[in-house]
């Protein structure tokens, strides 16, 4: 919960990043490559004009302010992330000041921690330290990832992390697997991505047998998705919008995530860039609720800034946490909750980079109070890398920034007990303080500290420790679906590979 | 009756209740005896001293070293319950009978060193000391070397515990043993320093006897010390 959120724009910024956003889809408009879009949208008083784009058929839309007004009035405010055990539901009010952070991207490496016995040739003495592997990912990894989030008590969303690179695995039964890999291992909301349009009734079947049905699902939604439907600048993709507007009338809950990138596919000046990712993540949800109005759907904007000397995606940076705080005061004032980055290494292995890095969006970003924060669990080298080590030093990380948000403690109701105390302490021998601080510690009031601090004088040995806890967590007990659930599962869901199923064939 | 009694002193120890005005760690404490009423009550119906003192709150105390060596404690834990024990000690003291007794485990000179103001570390040491069964003797800050071992003669303490904060006072502490060392009572008086600039290393330096980490190791180094040969 943030106590305040800080409103970087005034009320007068947001409304100027609304007209122009609105000036754009109007003119120049989007281009749009999914043909029932393109209908919806002109039967709800958009322009449209055909078009190719090399080998594609293509449109120009250019979207009246007006229908993009009506398609916010019908975007419920509340949504609820269902969850395996109920007490993990995420509920998410765009009006509200709650923060949930989760993980994400699936990232094409693991990083391995090995610690390692060397001897110093100057001193001789042996000292440990931890060497990392690079490992591609694979679908022991990906359940390793779910098992470890349900772990970390400051996680409250997964998103796959690990690409599973595995050889039987390939574009026709990826998603069963990625998403039993996750449900199976993990208890909390399970939001996702789809990679072939054929496997979403699949993957809704599956979230069914879990919570017994299709209406039960709505209530609870154990499996939400995202939907990359923008490629920027401002054009939708075909199969993605397919796949948009069938979850909208699934009545599912569904991301709509754009992620340009300043300085490339976006403009990197901030006025720009919040601009046109604004019209972007709108855009979604316009065809989202046109498909079905009253669609529960979450506003995703994931704005980056271009490396100058690579352009590459730049998260660790000013830039990063400017557009993105904005965006979340642009979802705010649509009443459209919202989901945000924080988190995200440039670095490519843990260390002093990496936790400048993140320490820096996870202060700044929750200050802004976008519902969900994706990304903030592991990531590094961008989003190519995934360090359960480093999602363990996150977890940390998280715990100070939800800390930092917390309400302030100065209220009129403390005064007199206040005061009292001063008094008390002020006519004590010893003048300390020590027993006001003992009520505050045992009621959660006082942070626990950096929990991997070594005591050696000559090398830094956090990620030695963080690996010794890490191997901790990863020891304990699964909380796998129940056996007759995965039975069920496997009975109809083809293409799953058995060696998931944690019963056996 | 008397075991009820030493069980709820520790209890209240365990729980830094000095007295009836004072919470506890746990809810539902708020009016009931603290350790001060509990061990006038163990006074009046008859327990002896030594009994209020070995199975009550010395008891006490050595569990909270317990928990706060296991973790579950924390340093204002301990302080609390120190102070709760200190408390108990002085409803004790009419009751306690020859000199030798009254000092419980020993007399202790305890003093920040000359020209250093700093007494949060020394107030710890001095509220555990006494805590565990010590006789606290408090200088205070910014005392002199001469002052320092004119209390030690003046008390009959075996043992004096140094302390500073500055890496420009620290110095003064090696005044101190000298000092002892020129009043010939060097061997019958034990040497304790601590403070975040000193050290193992620095105690041995000055010819100190001993170096507390910190408030814990204090009453461990002052045991040990008084028990080799202090008074």
């Amino acid at each position: 919960m943030v106590d305040k959120p800080y409103n970087r724009l005034s009320r007068e910024q947001i409304e100027l990043i609304d007209r122009t956003s609105l000036e754009i889809l109007e003119d120049p408009g989007i281009l749009c490559f999914h043909e029932e879009s393109v209908s919806l949208l002109e039967k709800a008083g958009a322009r449209v004009k055909p078009t190719r784009e090399g080998e594609h058929q293509a449109w120009w839309v250019s979207i009246p302010s007006k229908v993009v007004k009506e398609a916010l009035a019908t975007v419920p405010s509340k949504i609820t992330l269902g969850a395996r055990n109920p007490e993990n539901k995420v509920i998410l009010d765009a009006e509200g000041t709650r923060i949930h952070f989760g993980s994400g991207s699936e990232t094409n490496y693991w990083l391995e921690v090995e610690p390692e016995t060397f001897t110093s040739k100057k001193d001789g003495h042996e000292r440990e330290f931890p060497l990392i592997r690079r490992k591609r990912g694979n679908l022991d990894y990906l359940c390793r990832s779910a098992h470890l989030s349900e772990q970390l008590e400051n996680l409250d969303f997964f998103i796959r992390n690990v690409n599973v690179q595995d050889e039987d695995i390939s574009t026709d039964n990826k998603d069963v697997n990625v998403f039993f890999a996750s449900l199976n291992n993990i208890t909390k909301p399970v939001i996702g991505g789809i990679a072939d349009f054929n496997q979403l009734e699949q993957v809704v079947k599956m979230a069914e047998i879990i919570v017994g049905g299709r209406e039960e699902l709505i209530k609870n939604p154990v499996v939400s998705f995202i939907t990359s439907v923008i490629k920027s600048p401002l054009q939708v993709v075909g199969e993605t919008a397919e796949k948009l507007v069938s979850i909208a009338r699934m009545n599912l809950p569904v991301v709509i995530s754009t992620s340009p990138q300043g300085g490339s596919t976006a403009p990197i000046d901030e006025m720009g860039m919040v601009a046109q990712v604004n019209a972007e993540a709108l855009t979604g949800i316009v065809i989202n609720q046109l498909a079905n109005p009253g669609a529960p759907v979450i506003y995703g904007a994931v704005p980056v800034r271009a490396r100058m000397d690579d352009l590459h995606d730049m998260y660790g940076v000013p830039e990063f946490c400017h557009y993105t705080m904005a965006c979340a005061q642009m979802a705010r004032y649509y009443k459209v909750p919202c989901y945000s980055t924080a988190g995200v290494g440039d670095a490519r292995v843990p260390g002093m980079q990496s936790a400048v890095e993140k320490m820096y969006t996870y202060t700044a970003v929750p200050f802004a109070a976008p519902d969900l924060i994706h990304y903030a669990f592991g990531l590094l080298e961008k989003t190519m890398t995934f360090s359960p080590d480093q999602a363990v030093l996150d977890n940390h990380m998280i715990g100070m920034s939800k800390f930092l948000q917390r309400e302030s403690g100065i209220k009129p109701e403390e005064k007199d007990r206040v005061v009292k105390m001063i008094g008390e302490v002020m006519d004590s021998p010893y003048r300390m303080y020590a027993r006001y601080a003992r009520k505050m510690l045992r009621k959660g009031g006082i942070f626990e500290g950096f929990p991997f601090e070594g005591d050696s004088d000559d090398q830094d040995q956090s990620l030695l420790m963080v690996n010794r806890h890490l191997k901790e967590l990863e020891e304990r007990e699964p909380q796998y679906l129940p056996e007759e659930v995965c039975k069920k599962i496997f009975e109809q869901a083809p293409g799953l590979v058995s060696r998931l199923n944690p019963y056996g064939k | 009756m008397k075991e009820e009694l030493t069980d709820k002193i520790v209890e209240n120890v365990l729980q830094g209740r000095r007295n009836q005005e004072d919470e506890g760690i746990e809810e539902d404490y708020a009016g009931e005896p603290g350790v001060a009423e509990l061990v006038q009550q163990a006074l009046d119906e008859g327990v002896e001293t030594n009994t209020i003192l070995l199975d009550g709150l010395s008891k006490g105390m050595e569990l909270v070293g317990q928990k706060y060596e296991s973790g579950e404690y924390f340093i204002p834990d301990m302080l609390t319950a120190a102070e709760a024990v200190e408390a108990g000690m002085k409803v004790m003291e009419p009751y306690l009978g020859g000199e030798g007794e009254s000092d419980g485990k020993g007399k202790i000179v305890m003093a920040t060193v000359e020209k250093d103001l700093h007494d949060i570390g020394k107030n710890l040491v001095c509220i555990m000391l006494k805590g565990a069964g010590f006789n606290v003797v408090d200088l205070g800050i910014d005392v002199p070397a001469a002052r320092i071992v004119e209390a030690v003669e003046e008390e009959g303490a075996g043992l004096v515990g140094l302390s500073a904060l500055l890496n420009t006072t620290m110095t003064n502490m090696e005044d101190v043993v000298k000092e002892l060392e020129q009043k010939g009572m060097r061997d019958k008086v034990k040497v304790i320093i601590g403070g975040a600039p000193t050290s193992e290393d620095f105690a041995q330096e000055i010819g100190a006897d001993a170096y507390g980490k910190d408030a814990f190791a204090a009453i461990k180094v002052a045991e040990q010390l008084l028990q080799a040969g202090g008074k």
